[in-house]
C-alpha cells in the first residue's frame, strides 16, 4: 500500500507500543505489587496473545450469559419465596385474585407484577439461561468440528461437557421453581423417572420430595440446588475451563505465518480485552432487550400447579427436549422379574441414554486419539472436511439429538402440519436409528468431496467462469491459480497416517500380546482415515502448475507467457489486449 | 508406540513453504486525521447515548405503572418494554463503543508468541516424583500396609455418616403408594368444586373430572379435615375421570363385570407412564390420550394402552350408585395408581 503513513495516529505506531514510565497507574501497580506479588504473573499474561476469529466467539457468549445469570439471579432471590406453603394470592394480577397456591407461585406473580423491572428481570434470567445452554452447545460443536479437543485439550472438553450438563440441570431446576402448572407436570415426570430406577426408586423419590408427591419439600430442595449447589460447581468448572485455555493457550487457524509453534493474534491488554469485556456489555444488553420485548415462560397464563390438571401441549424447556423425545417414541415395554417391576420404557429414554451419551462426548477425544495413536500436541485447527469421519460422526450424533429433539415436539408437529401423531412416532422410532447412519455416510463422503475439490483449486486453480472456445470448436472453462495465501492454508494441515500393526506375530509365528487390541485398532484407523484425500506434495503441485501455464499459453494463444492473471482484471495486460475473440 | 515425540506438537509437513505472516495495513484511522477524529466522536457518542438511556431507564421506573395495567404495551408491560428497551441501550452502546474503540483506534497490531508444550520440563518431572517418592518412603506408606489400610478403610468408611444422613430427607415409601383415598362407599364429586354426581346427570359421551369426596370435607358428609401436603398427596393420587358410553361399547375385563353403572365406567386420571394426568378425551372412539408423552388408552376396552410408552392400562375404579342415586366407589383402586416402580407387584 502506497499510504503516507508519517502522520500515523499516536495510539498506533508503525510497531507495536512501547511503554512510557511509569505514572498514577504505575504507582498502584506498585502497591498493590508490593503485597501480592502478581507482578510476575501479570507480566507473562497482560500482553498474552489471543487469536480472533468469530468462532472463537461462542464460548464467550456462554461465559457472560452466566454472568447475566449471576447478576440477574440475584436480584430474583431477593424476591423469589421458596416455600410450597399455600397462600391465597392477593397481587395484582386479576385473573387469579383469590386463588390458592404456593408461597413460591405467589412470589414469582408479585416479581411478574408488582416489582418494577421485576418481569423484565424474571424474563432476562429465563432468555440468558437458554442463551446460555445454546452457546454452550454451539461452542462444543465448534471445538469437536475443527478438532480443537486434540491434546493437550481433552481434559477442558470433559470439563466443557460437564458445564453442559450442569447448565442443563440447572436450567431444569431454575423453571421448576416457580411451581406453575407447566413446570409441576414436569417435576411430576421427574418423579417418575426416579420411581423408574431399579430397587432405590422409590426411596429415591420419597426422599427427595420429602415423602408422597408432591410433599412440601421439591421447591425449597430445588431451590438451594439452583443457587447454591449448582452455580458452585458451574463457577469452580468455568475457573478450570478459563484457566486451562489460558496455560494451553488458544488454538488458532493455520494461515500465514500461524504454525503449530505459535500463537498469532492480538494482546489481551488493551485489544482483546476491550473486545471481550465490550463484548459483555452486547451480550447483556441483548438479554435485556429480549427481556424486555420477549415474553418467556408466562407462568401466569399457565395457573398454579393442580396435581389433578395439566395443560395440552406440555414441553419442558427446549434443551431438555431430546430425552422427553425418546420418551416419546421410546415402545411401552416393561417387564416384571420375581416380582419385581423394571420399567424399560422409561429407564431406557431417560436413566440411560442420555448418561450414555453424555459419555460417549466426553470419550470422543480419547476414542480418536487411541484410534490414530496420534500423541502430538495439535494447536493448529482443522476444517471439518479435513477430519471426514469426525465430522461425520459429530454430524451423526448431531442427527440423533436432532431427531429426538423433533421427537419431543411430537404433538406441536402433529398439528402444525396436520399429520397423525402415531406415523410421526412410528417414523421417528425408525429414523432415531436410520437418520444417524444415513448423516454419517453423506457426511463423510461429502467432506471427501470437498477435500478433493480442494485439491482440484490447488492444483488447477479456481473456476473463472470464463468459457473459451478453442480453435478446433471445443470449449472449455478458465482455471487460474489461487494466491499463494490461499494455497498455503489449504495445505497447512496433516497428512493422515493410518496406525499400523508392525510385526503382530515374532519369528515362532506366536501372536504378540494384545495384538488384537493392534488389530483391531489398527483396522478402526484405516477405516477412519482410508478414504480421505491427502494434500498433494510439493512435486506434484510443481507439475501442476507447470501444465496450466503451458496450456494457458497454448490455448489462449498469447504471444507471452501467462502470468494467471489474463482475464480476472488484475493483469498488467489489460482486457482487451487478451484476444478473447481475436480474428473478429 | 514409540513415546519419545510425545509433548512435541505436530509439525505438518508443508508442499507450499510458509508465506509468514502479512504485512501489517494500515486503517484510515491511522492515516487520516479526520477518521481518527471521526471515530473518536463516534465512540463518545455511543458512551453518551449509553448515558442517556441510563436516565430514560430511571424515568421509565418512576413514571410508567404496573400491576393491574401489566398489558398496556405489545401484549407487556409498558414498564417492562421501557425498562428493558432503557437497559438495552445502556448495555449495548458501551459494548458497541468499547469494540468500536478497540477496532478502530487501539493498535492492531498482530503479534506472535511462542508456545510451550503442556508438559513440565523433565527436570521438573524428575524432581516431582522424586519428592512424591522420598514422601513416601518417610511415611513408610508402602511399608505398613497395617497402617495403611486402617487408614484408608476409616476414611472410607466415613460416606457412611454421610449417606446414613440423608436417611430423614422423607419417610420410608412403605406401601403408601399402594392406595389412595378412595373407600367403599365414597361419594364421586366433581373437582374443585366438590358437588356429587347424578348418575341420571350423565349424558352419553360425557367425560367429567372428578375426585373423592373425602377432599371435600364438610359437616354433612363427616370426612375429617384434610389440607396442605395430606390434600395435594390424595389429590395427586385420587384423581379420576368419569365417562358415560353406551354400555354396549363396553368390553368388561373379567372380573369387573359389575363396576360399572349404566355405561359409567370410571379410571384414575394418573397416567401410568410417568404420571402426568390424562385429560384429551375422544368421545367418538373412547380413546383418552396423556399429553405429556401421547400414551392412549381405550376406555371401553379396559383402558388398555392402545399406542405410545405407557405399558399399563389406568386402574380401573369400582362404580355403583348410593340409595340417592349418587355415583360411589365400591372399593379403592385394586392396584397402585400412576407410574410404576419397582415394588409394585410385591404386595
Amino acid at each position: 500500500m502506497s499510504l503516507d503513513t508519517s502522520k500515523v495516529a499516536s495510539s498506533n505506531g508503525s510497531s507495536a507500543a512501547t511503554p512510557s514510565k511509569p505514572s498514577k497507574i504505575g504507582g498502584v501497580a506498585t502497591w498493590a505489587d508490593d503485597r501480592l506479588g502478581l507482578a510476575g504473573a501479570m507480566r507473562k499474561n497482560l500482553r498474552k496473545v489471543f487469536p480472533d476469529h468469530w468462532s472463537f466467539m461462542l464460548g464467550e457468549i456462554a461465559l457472560w450469559s452466566f454472568v447475566v445469570l449471576l447478576l440477574s439471579g440475584v436480584f430474583l432471590t431477593l424476591w423469589f419465596n421458596p416455600s410450597m406453603g399455600e397462600v391465597h394470592y392477593e397481587g395484582s394480577y386479576d385473573q387469579l385474585r383469590g386463588i390458592e397456591m404456593s408461597e413460591a407461585m405467589a412470589s414469582t406473580l408479585n416479581i411478574s407484577f408488582d416489582v418494577r423491572g421485576g418481569l423484565l428481570m424474571r424474563q432476562m434470567h429465563h432468555w440468558a439461561a437458554m442463551l446460555f445452554v445454546a452457546s454452550m452447545m454451539v461452542h462444543l460443536l465448534r471445538v469437536a468440528f475443527t478438532g480443537a479437543f486434540r491434546k493437550p485439550r481433552e481434559l477442558n472438553w470433559v470439563i466443557g461437557c460437564l458445564l453442559l450438563l450442569l447448565g442443563t440441570l440447572e436450567g431444569f431446576t431454575g423453571y421448576s421453581l416457580p411451581d406453575d402448572l407447566l413446570s409441576g407436570t414436569g417435576v411430576r415426570a421427574a418423579d417418575g423417572f426416579l420411581k423408574a430406577t431399579p430397587v432405590l426408586g422409590s426411596w429415591m423419590s420419597f426422599l427427595l420430595f420429602g415423602g408422597e408427591f408432591p410433599g412440601d419439600s421439591i421447591i425449597p430442595r430445588l431451590y438451594i440446588i439452583h443457587v447454591l449447589l449448582i452455580p458452585g460447581l458451574l463457577l469452580g468448572l468455568i475457573a478450570a475451563h478459563m484457566l486451562l485455555l489460558v496455560y494451553h493457550k488458544h488454538t488458532q487457524w493455520p494461515g500465514p505465518g500461524r504454525t503449530e509453534q505459535n500463537v498469532v493474534g492480538f494482546p489481551m491488554l488493551p485489544v482483546y480485552a476491550a473486545k471481550a469485556g465490550g463484548f459483555f456489555f452486547i451480550v447483556f444488553g441483548v438479554t435485556a432487550l429480549m427481556g424486555g420485548l420477549l415474553s418467556i415462560n408466562p407462568v401466569w397464563k399457565f395457573g398454579p400447579y393442580d396435581p389433578t390438571k395439566v395443560t395440552a401441549g406440555s414441553q419442558p424447556d427446549w434443551y431438555m427436549g431430546w430425552p422427553d423425545g425418546l420418551l416419546r417414541i421410546m415402545p411401552g415395554w416393561e417387564s416384571v422379574i420375581f416380582g419385581y417391576t423394571i420399567s424399560w420404557n422409561v429407564m431406557i429414554p431417560i436413566l440411560i441414554v442420555p448418561p450414555l451419551m453424555l459419555v460417549i462426548l466426553m470419550l470422543l477425544p480419547f476414542i480418536e486419539a487411541w484410534i490414530t495413536g496420534d500423541k502430538r500436541e495439535h494447536h493448529l485447527l482443522q476444517r471439518p472436511r479435513n477430519a471426514p469421519t469426525r465430522t461425520a460422526v459429530m454430524v451423526s450424533l448431531m442427527t440423533f439429538y436432532g431427531l429426538a429433539w423433533a421427537a419431543g415436539g411430537n404433538d406441536l408437529i402433529a398439528i402444525k402440519f396436520d399429520l397423525s401423531i402415531n406415523q410421526i412416532t412410528y417414523f421417528m422410532r425408525v429414523m432415531i436409528f436410520l437418520g444417524p447412519a444415513i448423516a454419517f455416510f453423506v457426511t463423510r463422503r461429502w467432506c471427501i468431496s470437498l477435500q478433493r475439490h480442494d485439491n482440484e483449486k490447488l492444483l488447477h486453480g479456481y473456476e473463472t467462469g470464463i468459457i473459451m472456445r478453442s480453435p478446433d470448436g471445443g470449449y472449455s472453462e478458465r482455471h487460474l491459480p489461487i494466491s499463494e495465501t490461499a494455497a498455503y492454508t489449504l495445505t497447512a494441515r496433516d497428512r493422515d497416517e493410518i496406525y499400523t500393526v508392525e510385526g503382530d506375530t515374532d519369528a515362532n509365528g506366536v501372536t504378540a500380546p494384545g495384538s488384537r487390541v493392534q488389530a483391531l485398532r489398527a483396522k478402526l484407523s484405516e477405516k477412519m482415515y482410508g478414504y480421505n484425500v491427502q494434500k498433494p506434495t510439493a512435486a506434484e503441485i510443481e507439475e501442476a502448475h507447470h501444465h496450466a501455464a503451458h496450456e494457458h499459453e497454448l490455448e489462449a494463444g498469447l504471444d507471452h507467457p501467462a502470468d494467471g492473471h489474463q482475464f480476472d482484471g488484475h493483469s498488467d495486460h489489460t482486457v482487451e489486449e487478451a484476444p478473447l475473440r481475436s480474428g473478429h | 508406540m514409540t513415546d519419545s515425540h510425545d509433548n512435541t506438537p505436530a509439525v505438518p509437513e508443508e508442499p507450499i513453504a510458509n508465506p509468514g505472516l502479512p504485512a501489517h495495513e494500515w486503517r484510515p484511522t491511522d492515516v487520516d486525521e479526520r477518521a481518527e477524529k471521526r471515530a473518536e466522536r463516534q465512540i463518545a457518542g455511543m458512551f453518551a447515548l449509553s448515558m442517556v438511556c441510563a436516565f430514560l431507564f430511571v424515568v421509565a421506573y418512576f413514571t410508567l405503572e404496573i400491576g393491574d395495567n401489566f398489558d398496556t404495551f405489545l401484549g407487556l408491560g409498558a414498564s417492562t418494554v421501557a425498562l428493558g428497551l432503557a437497559l438495552g441501550g445502556a448495555l449495548l452502546f458501551i459494548g458497541i463503543g468499547i469494540i468500536q474503540w478497540a477496532r478502530k483506534l487501539m493498535g492492531d497490531h498482530e503479534i506472535s508468541e511462542l508456545r510451550h508444550p503442556a508438559a513440565s520440563s523433565e527436570d521438573d518431572r524428575a524432581a516431582t516424583l522424586e519428592a512424591l517418592a522420598l514422601g513416601g518412603e518417610e511415611s513408610g506408606i508402602g511399608r505398613r500396609p497395617l497402617v495403611r489400610n486402617t487408614l484408608l478403610g476409616a476414611v472410607g468408611l466415613l460416606g457412611l455418616p454421610a449417606v446414613v444422613l440423608l436417611r430423614d430427607l422423607g419417610p420410608a415409601p412403605e406401601d403408601k403408594l399402594a392406595s389412595t383415598i378412595w373407600t367403599k362407599g365414597m361419594r364421586v364429586v366433581r373437582d374443585v368444586v366438590g358437588t356429587p354426581i347424578k348418575a341420571s346427570e350423565l349424558e352419553i359421551g360425557d367425560l367429567v373430572n372428578a375426585a373423592p369426596e373425602a377432599l371435600f370435607p364438610t359437616e354433612e358428609n363427616g370426612y375429617p379435615e384434610i389440607e396442605g401436603v395430606e390434600l395435594q398427596v390424595q389429590k395427586a393420587k385420587g384423581a379420576i375421570i368419569v365417562v358415560k358410553m353406551e354400555p354396549g361399547d363396553i368390553v368388561p375385563a373379567k372380573g369387573r363385570e359389575n363396576w360399572t353403572v349404566n355405561g359409567i365406567i370410571c379410571y384414575s386420571k394418573i397416567c401410568t407412564h410417568v404420571g402426568c394426568p390424562i385429560s384429551l378425551y375422544e368421545r367418538t372412539t373412547h380413546h383418552v390420550l396423556c399429553p405429556c408423552h401421547q400414551s392412549t388408552f381405550d376406555l371401553a376396552d379396559a383402558a388398555k394402552v392402545i399406542f405410545g410408552p405407557a405399558h399399563r392400562p389406568l386402574p380401573q375404579l369400582p362404580l355403583a350408585v348410593d340409595e340417592e342415586g349418587y355415583l360411589i366407589a365400591q372399593s379403592d383402586f385394586t392396584e397402585p395408581v400412576g407410574a410404576s416402580y419397582w415394588e409394585r407387584e410385591k404386595e
